[in-house]
């Protein structure tokens, strides 16, 4: 009986624990409680659709007994059961990590503002993974969206408030052509639901009205996952956010987006239509080598560890657009399983950096040095997350590039195999400049001296950290799923579930 | 102790010992003789592993899939054998020199030392045994980061320096180079497996195997096939043993090695010499040799020349290799035996000139012979070695690298091998002449000896092994004729 209600579970537990969460405002450690038990239970759900989908195929899930058409749909597949088990992962992981983090970032009295919002955020992004209809999924992402730039406007600095602004007109901005396109294409197919968007598109033929519904959803939703060059609000948005979040958003968010985009590319309009009619490969492949080997740079020069994190993660939001542009199911697996190992490889830096914030009070390369020596695990940490965006054998990053190479190639496509790799050396270039900070140069003269972060915050970056080992050495599970989710999505020619 | 456990006790052991220094450092004898002990176990496995190898025994462990089809797998054949038997051999005298050597140069952080020298060899074993291209790239990357803070141990400025173009440079080709080449292999040959005449036979032919060829040579900066050299100078910084662990065991024979390996058992020799212009690949070597033995000559700095003239050593093991002849197969393998007496010989001879009187130039060293007469007999033996002549090692590889080149009528290469047999003679024959027939200058008054005992144990121990080579080669050879050719 419960198992057949787990969609529904999956968003609406920590759709309702949210306000309870608020409500609790008094006292900021139960509503963090709640918080993490909602986060738990979330993950326990996704664990268990998991399960049901490998055991008896897609789910589909009427919401109050009203059937698809009229109703709200949820449907869970090989595709999207992946992006709900990273995005409440990654929260079951971070929401225990967040109280004590928060204690040194957030005032006592808005602390359960900051838990509720995340929760919101967890809600709204599982919801946008989950649903199956276009408006659904529109809805839920202003949700997830509007807790966002609560999260990063709480920030103890006050550019934190600028940073939330920048990002509240971007993703704004990007919302409204979401929205855009949606309507168009509710104009012309009379539904919202994704199935039967995809049915009745390849009706339209090339019509000029369904080209322009295709750009609207393509730039939206571009805005939402940073795709350069639209990812100008990233940097600020996640250098200044409280560390808690920033960790959260940078795993989650973005992952959410790309997902948002297979889908659309792939199941609602189709890989006749994305590919042969609108070749959007020419967009994708330009735009993610110039976002990889760009932002690679930039990140070089970043004195703020979290800024230049946040542009790597521009770098490898490239990785997957890149593997979605290459129009193979290798390239297609590359980028699902990237969405995969990047949540974890930069759920870890961030929950790292978190750790270095709480003890030094910022995250400054020049205040780093000679951490290595005085928080050995949480640097140790660091390094793991480090080796894996650079792609050292053995971590999660190494199993993406080899499969994302391994795409490239059967292209044919020898210059992105360079750019691939040129880019692998910068990344060893930039996490570089932090393990030479951390571990050979001598702790500032004067600076107080600091002991290892607390357990609290050790276990849950180093479970992230194992993770990246985990998933590097043995990359059976995430290859698989990624694998059956993308040779789906190439056959399935016309219901693209 | 059946074959495959002894395959996984092999490659655990140095890890092993590498956490028993740890939990020792407070305890400096118990430490530097738990790494001893360690590396001798290590000797006996391996030597039992041969005794497998030699009576036709195949062994392999499979630790997991990484990817469906793609392991991390272990597999024995002759050629690893060989070279897990050079690393296991020399690791308990290099660590009887280390005592000394550290203890004598009061050298910090020690424990550290011992600790990431463990770590290595646990990369040299790897390699060794590695059943595909995957695994082998991992432990590869292993030996290189294992290496860095050996590299850097002084911690200064110069150190730092040198240790960074070390690694830029090793990773830089392996990850720009050799990564994109490993899966190339796997993308048209669907398996990364080492086997017996190679696995690209049909699936990939003409230019871009020769392309392909390429990447896998400058891709293996560590065979420091130039223009990939310049880490091998700059990596002079480090400690002497430092120095020999790797110029003579682990980091360039583990280049050179690869390379073997790969035309062996990857691209297949049948393969590769039908490629276009696979009989020209040679010349890359062939340059490398002359140039560096050239450099060497100018060299003042005794460890410089000694880098230089493994820069161009190791060239030999390539030029054998790319000869694509299987007689010049057979000198390439040999030379890597050869070679790794040989150099660390010579380099433990440097290291002891430096511990005894701190003296690094080859201009200092009139006269040095009398008051060190162990250390520069050895060197001596190195040296003859290094040039090829008998009693030594050398002799035998140079022999079968000429009768390679012989065998493929590639009669610019024989004159190779012989400009730079005479080049070695140049940089060589200088040092020991100036070591024994020399007048000590006036101005040193100084008095000192010999270095301290276990240095002075070791070089003499690698000394004997590479004349006992030439005496008898029984072992390494049996080994080699069985690598499928």
């Amino acid at each position: 009986m419960m198992s057949s209600q787990l969609p529904a579970l999956q968003v609406v537990l920590p759709l309702l624990g949210a306000p309870f969460c608020f409500l609790l405002w008094r006292y900021p450690r139960w509503s963090w409680a709640l918080a993490t038990l909602l986060s738990w239970s979330a993950f326990g759900v996704a664990i268990m659709l998991l399960i049901q989908v490998q055991n008896a195929g897609t789910i589909e899930y009427a919401f109050g007994g009203w059937q698809a058409p009229w109703g709200i749909e949820y449907v869970v597949d090989q595709l999207n059961v992946l992006v709900l088990l990273i995005v409440s992962g990654i929260a079951a992981v971070v929401f225990p990590y967040s109280w004590t983090s928060v204690q040194r970032e957030i005032d006592p009295e808005q602390q359960s503002l900051f838990f509720t919002s995340m929760l919101l955020c967890l809600a709204g992004l599982l919801g946008i993974t989950i649903a199956g209809d276009a408006f659904n999924l529109f809805v839920l992402l202003e949700i997830s969206s509007l807790s966002t730039y609560t999260m990063i406007s709480m920030g103890r600095d006050r550019r934190a408030l600028t940073a939330s602004f920048q990002y509240l007109i971007m993703g704004t901005i990007g919302a409204t052509f979401i929205i855009i396109g949606v309507g168009i294409l509710y104009m012309l197919t009379g539904t919202l639901n994704m199935q039967d968007l995809a049915t009745r598109i390849p009706d339209l033929g090339t019509s000029r009205a369904s080209q322009v519904a295709f750009g609207f959803l393509i730039t939206g939703i571009g805005l939402k996952l940073a795709m350069f060059p639209l990812h100008l609000w990233l940097p600020n948005a996640y250098a200044y956010a409280p560390s808690a979040a920033s960790a959260f958003i940078a795993a989650t968010a973005t992952k959410v987006a790309v997902y948002v985009m297979v889908r659309y590319v792939f199941s609602i309009f189709g890989v006749g239509f994305s590919f042969e009619t609108m070749h959007i490969q020419w967009l994708f492949v330009p735009v993610s080598v110039f976002a990889i080997l760009f932002t690679s740079i930039v990140a070089l020069f970043q004195r703020d560890i979290k800024r230049m994190l946040a542009y790597s993660s521009v770098a490898q939001i490239g990785y997957m657009l890149l593997g979605i542009g290459l129009v193979n199911v290798t390239g297609l697996s590359a980028a699902l399983l990237h969405l995969f190992n990047h949540a974890l490889m930069k759920g870890a830096l961030f929950l790292a950096m978190g750790a270095v914030c709480y003890r030094i009070g910022n995250t400054f390369i020049d205040s780093m040095h000679g951490l290595g020596k005085q928080m050995p695990w949480t640097m140790a940490a660091f390094v793991v997350g480090g080796l894996s965006i650079v792609g050292v054998p053995l971590t999660t990053g190494f199993v993406s590039k080899w499969v994302l190479i391994q795409g490239a190639i059967e292209n044919g496509w020898w210059p992105v195999v360079a750019v691939i790799l040129v880019a692998s050396l910068i990344a060893m270039l930039y996490i570089w400049r932090v393990v030479e900070a951390a571990y050979m140069k001598p702790r500032p003269e004067g600076a107080e001296s600091i002991t290892e972060a607390p357990a609290s915050l050790l276990i849950p970056l180093w479970l992230l950290a194992a993770a990246n080992i985990y998933f590097g050495a043995n990359a059976q599970f995430s290859m698989e799923l990624a694998q059956s989710a993308a040779k789906t999505l190439f056959n399935s020619a016309v219901v693209g579930f | 102790m059946t074959p495959e456990s002894l395959l996984i006790t092999a490659l655990v052991l140095p890890l092993v010992g590498g956490a028993l220094t740890l939990c020792l450092s407070k305890f400096q004898n118990a430490r530097d003789g738990a790494t001893i002990f360690t590396a001798l176990v290590l000797l006996f496995v391996i030597i039992q592993l041969i005794g497998t190898t030699l009576s036709g025994g195949t062994v392999e462990w499979q630790l997991f899939e990484m990817l469906p089809g793609l392991s991390i797998e272990f597999r024995i054949e002759p050629l690893g054998m060989m070279f897990a038997g050079i690393a296991a051999l020399l690791w308990p005298i290099n660590s009887l020199y280390s005592v000394g050597y550290m203890r004598g140069n009061n050298e910090d952080n020690q424990t550290r030392f011992y600790l990431f020298f463990a770590i290595a060899i646990f990369g040299v074993m790897g390699v060794a045994f590695a059943g595909n291209l995957l695994t082998l790239f991992i432990f590869y990357e292993v030996l290189t980061l294992s290496t860095f803070p050996l590299v850097t141990h002084k911690g200064n400025d110069t150190a730092l320096a040198g240790g960074r173009i070390y690694l830029s440079i090793l990773l830089t080709t392996s990850i720009g180079l050799l990564l994109p080449a490993i899966i190339w292999t796997w993308t048209v040959a669907g398996t990364t497996d080492f086997s017996a005449g190679g696995i690209l036979y049909g699936k990939i032919s003409g230019v871009p195997l020769t392309i392909l060829t390429l990447l896998f040579i400058f891709g293996i900066g560590k065979a420091a096939v130039m223009p990939v050299h310049r880490w091998l100078p700059a990596a002079m910084v480090a400690p002497t043993p430092v120095s020999a662990l790797l110029h003579a065991v682990a980091v360039v024979k583990a280049g050179v090695f690869s390379v073997v390996k790969i035309v062996v058992y990857i691209i297949g020799i049948d393969t590769l010499s039908a490629a276009p212009w696979s009989s020209l690949l040679w010349i890359l070597p062939g340059l490398t040799i002359v140039v560096a033995s050239v450099v060497a000559i100018k060299q003042d700095n005794l460890k410089k020349r000694l880098a230089y003239s493994t820069i161009g050593q190791l060239s030999y093991v390539v030029l054998g290799a790319l000869l694509i002849a299987p007689l010049s197969i057979k000198g390439a393998a040999l030379h890597i035996v050869a070679h790794a007496f040989g150099k660390i010989t010579l380099f433990f001879a440097a290291g002891s000139i430096y511990t005894s009187c701190k003296k690094t130039d080859v201009s200092q060293l009139d006269g040095i012979g009398w008051r060190m007469p162990f250390t520069m007999t050895a060197f001596t033996i190195g040296a003859i070695s290094m040039i090829g002549l008998p009693p030594a090692a050398g002799f035998i590889s140079k022999w079968y690298l000429l009768m390679g080149a012989f065998q493929v009528e590639q009669l610019v290469a024989v004159m190779v091998i012989i400009t730079s047999t005479l080049l070695n003679t140049a940089y060589f024959m200088p040092v020991v002449y100036a070591a024994w027939f020399r007048k000590e200058s006036g101005e040193t008054i100084l008095t000192y000896g010999e270095a301290p005992w276990p240095v002075v144990v070791a070089l003499m121990l690698t000394a004997i092994i590479t004349i006992l080579l030439f005496l008898f080669p029984g072992i390494p050879f049996t080994l080699i004729s069985a690598i499928p050719l």
